[in-house]
This record gives structure tokens, sequence and C-alpha cells, in this order.
């Protein structure tokens, strides 16, 4: 690999642009092939795009010998509304597995540098923060404040989003109580379902660490099953 | 976080920092893979030119060999692609224990 190239990735993935890296086996010649790309051969831009969905390397037959398409894409975001104790650890266990972790919460002596360090934090209010990022296919979502205020703008935000996980922390009774408000603002059983409530896998987590691990476990689950 | 222990999932960064140090730096990436693979297609390691390295390109089974054919390309200056099947624990063959196969592209930073 030419020094410019490996560069060049390292500035897109700090930036957060999706780009493939391809390689021809037969000769070890590289370029890298950004999505909006045009000016590449027409099979290439088709095996890209393939690939760069299916976030999955492969190798391609090519014209000239066999290519290796390696996506570089932006890393899963995972966001997190309420700057609570079991966000610490779960923050961190977001971040050391890959996720570009954002924290939600106004309120600041929750949402603190001190408490999140090295975190995105964002202290606007949920509807206005979901608003604001966006969330897509590759996002996770989870609500851990137990305060409705907070919680359900949130909730509604992602129930209208194609996140691919939504979590909500709080006991069966809460979650059932969650489900009759959401049920009146118009959401239908199914779409409710999509809320995985109580929240995380059934380990019998008891500490804020644990409960994290669990929640973690099912996000993974639910990604890669 | 550029401390190689918590940077795990920055195996590129890691080896363009060590570049820009002035180290000579090899990549192996894990391009195809049969049967049960440790690590999945697209998974790197950097190497750098005094056996140091970050990431990995199957559970530990074959990084020992990967990181001399790495220093071999510095020396040689041209990428190699190398197959791995099964060990023979009894033999000290390098291979994959758990069975599977795959094919690793090693390749020198150049430039």
């Amino acid at each position: 690999m030419e020094r410019e190239i490996l560069d060049r990735l390292v500035r897109d993935r700090a930036e957060k642009r999706a780009v493939m890296l391809a390689t021809r086996l037969t000769d070890g010649i590289q370029k890298l092939v950004y999505p909006s790309d045009k000016s590449e051969e027409t099979w290439l831009i088709k095996a890209v795009s393939e690939v760069q969905s299916s976030d999955k390397a492969a190798v391609v037959a090519g014209p000239d010998g066999e290519w290796f398409l390696n996506p570089f894409n932006p890393p899963l975001r995972l966001i997190l509304i309420g700057a609570v104790h079991i966000a610490q650890p779960l923050a961190r266990m977001g971040a050391l597995a890959g996720y570009d972790v954002t924290v939600v919460d106004p309120r600041t002596s929750f949402a603190s540098e001190a408490r999140f360090p090295d975190m995105t934090l964002v202290t606007d209010w949920p509807d206005e923060a979901m608003a604001a990022l966006a969330p897509d296919a590759r996002t996770a979502i989870v609500t851990l404040t137990h305060d409705p205020k907070l919680d359900d703008p949130a909730l509604v935000a992602a129930l209208r989003s194609p996140a691919f996980y939504i979590g909500a922390l709080g006991s069966k009774k809460t979650h059932a109580a969650r489900v009759a408000r959401l049920t009146e603002a118009g959401f239908t059983a199914e779409e409710i379902a999509r809320i995985h409530g109580p929240v995380g896998l059934a380990i019998g987590a008891k500490s804020p660490a644990e409960i994290a691990i669990s929640i973690m476990a099912q996000i993974t689950e639910t990604l890669r099953k | 976080m550029t401390d190689p222990a918590t940077n795990h999932d920055q195996v590129l960064e890691e080896a363009a920092r060590w570049r820009a140090e002035g180290h000579k730096v090899a990549l192996a990436t894990v391009i195809e893979t049969w049967g049960s693979a440790p690590r999945p297609v697209g998974s790197q390691l950097a190497i750098r030119d005094d056996s140091e390295f970050v990431g990995s390109v199957s559970g530990g089974c074959i990084e020992g060999d990967v990181v001399t054919r790495a220093l071999d390309t510095l020396a040689t200056g041209k990428p190699e692609i190398v197959e791995y099947g099964v060990s023979d624990a009894m033999a000290w063959q390098v291979g994959l224990a758990c069975g599977g196969r795959i094919r690793v592209m090693v390749e020198p930073v150049s430039g």
C-alpha cells in the first residue's frame, strides 16, 4: 500500500466518510473508491456499491483479474438518552465495541465532561437532539432516564427512524405504561414492538456495569443475528 | 486514544502513526475465509519494522508467521498472498486450530 493511500484512508475514517479500498490481487495495485465516484469503470462501481452496502469485505472477479474490496464505512452509532449511572459504563462499552457514542441529557449536572470524559455530550432536549442526530439504519438508541418527559420524545423519534435497535430501560410495569402512552400517541402494536423493554438480555444483571453488558449484548445480538 | 492497548480497532491509524514516526510498516489483511475462521474478511494486522504489531488476522494462531512474512515484504517491497489451513499441533506447523482456512494479503507500506 502506498503511504499516500494509507494517509487518505485514515483521514476518511477520521472524517467519517465511507470509502472502499480496492486491491487487484494479481499485482497489488490499489485505489480508493468513493460511493459518489462515477469516473471508475462500470463493473467496479457496481461491485463497490454492493460490497459497501453489505458492509462485508469480499473478493470479486473483474475483467482484469480478482479484486479485493474492503469497505470502510463510518462507525455504527449508539445514542444514549440519559447521562445516568448506567450510561457511564454503557458509553465506554459501546466505544470499545466500535460505536460512535452520543449521550443526550438536557440536565447538565448529569451530562458533564467529568462524568463522561472523551464522550460526545448533547444537552439539547431529546426531540431536538434526535432531529439533529437523524438516526439511520446503522444506529442503536437506548433510553435510560426513567423520566417519560425525556424518554418519550426520544422513543417517538426512534420509532419514526430506521434505527436497527431501540431499547428502553424500565421494569415491566414501567414498560406497560410506556406502551399505553405510545399507543395513545398513535403508534401501532407492531411499531411499539420494535422497542426492547425491559431492555437488555436476561442475565440477572444487577450493577450498572452488568446492566450495560446485558444491553450491549442485546444490541450485538440484534445487529449480528 | 493513541495507546495501542485501547486502540485495537485503530489498526490503520496506528500504522499511519508508526509510518509518520519514521518506522517501516507492513499491513496484513484477511481477504478470504473458508469454514470456521476466527476473524472476518477485511480484518487487519499492522506490523512495525521492530516486530511490534496491532490488530489481528486470526485468534493468535498465525500472527507469528504473518509478522515474519511482513518483515520479509519490507525487505523485498513486494506484496504477498499467503494461505493458511488446518494446523497440526503435534508437528508445530503454523495453521488454524479451528479447522478453517484463510487467505491473507501481506503488503509493505511504500513511499
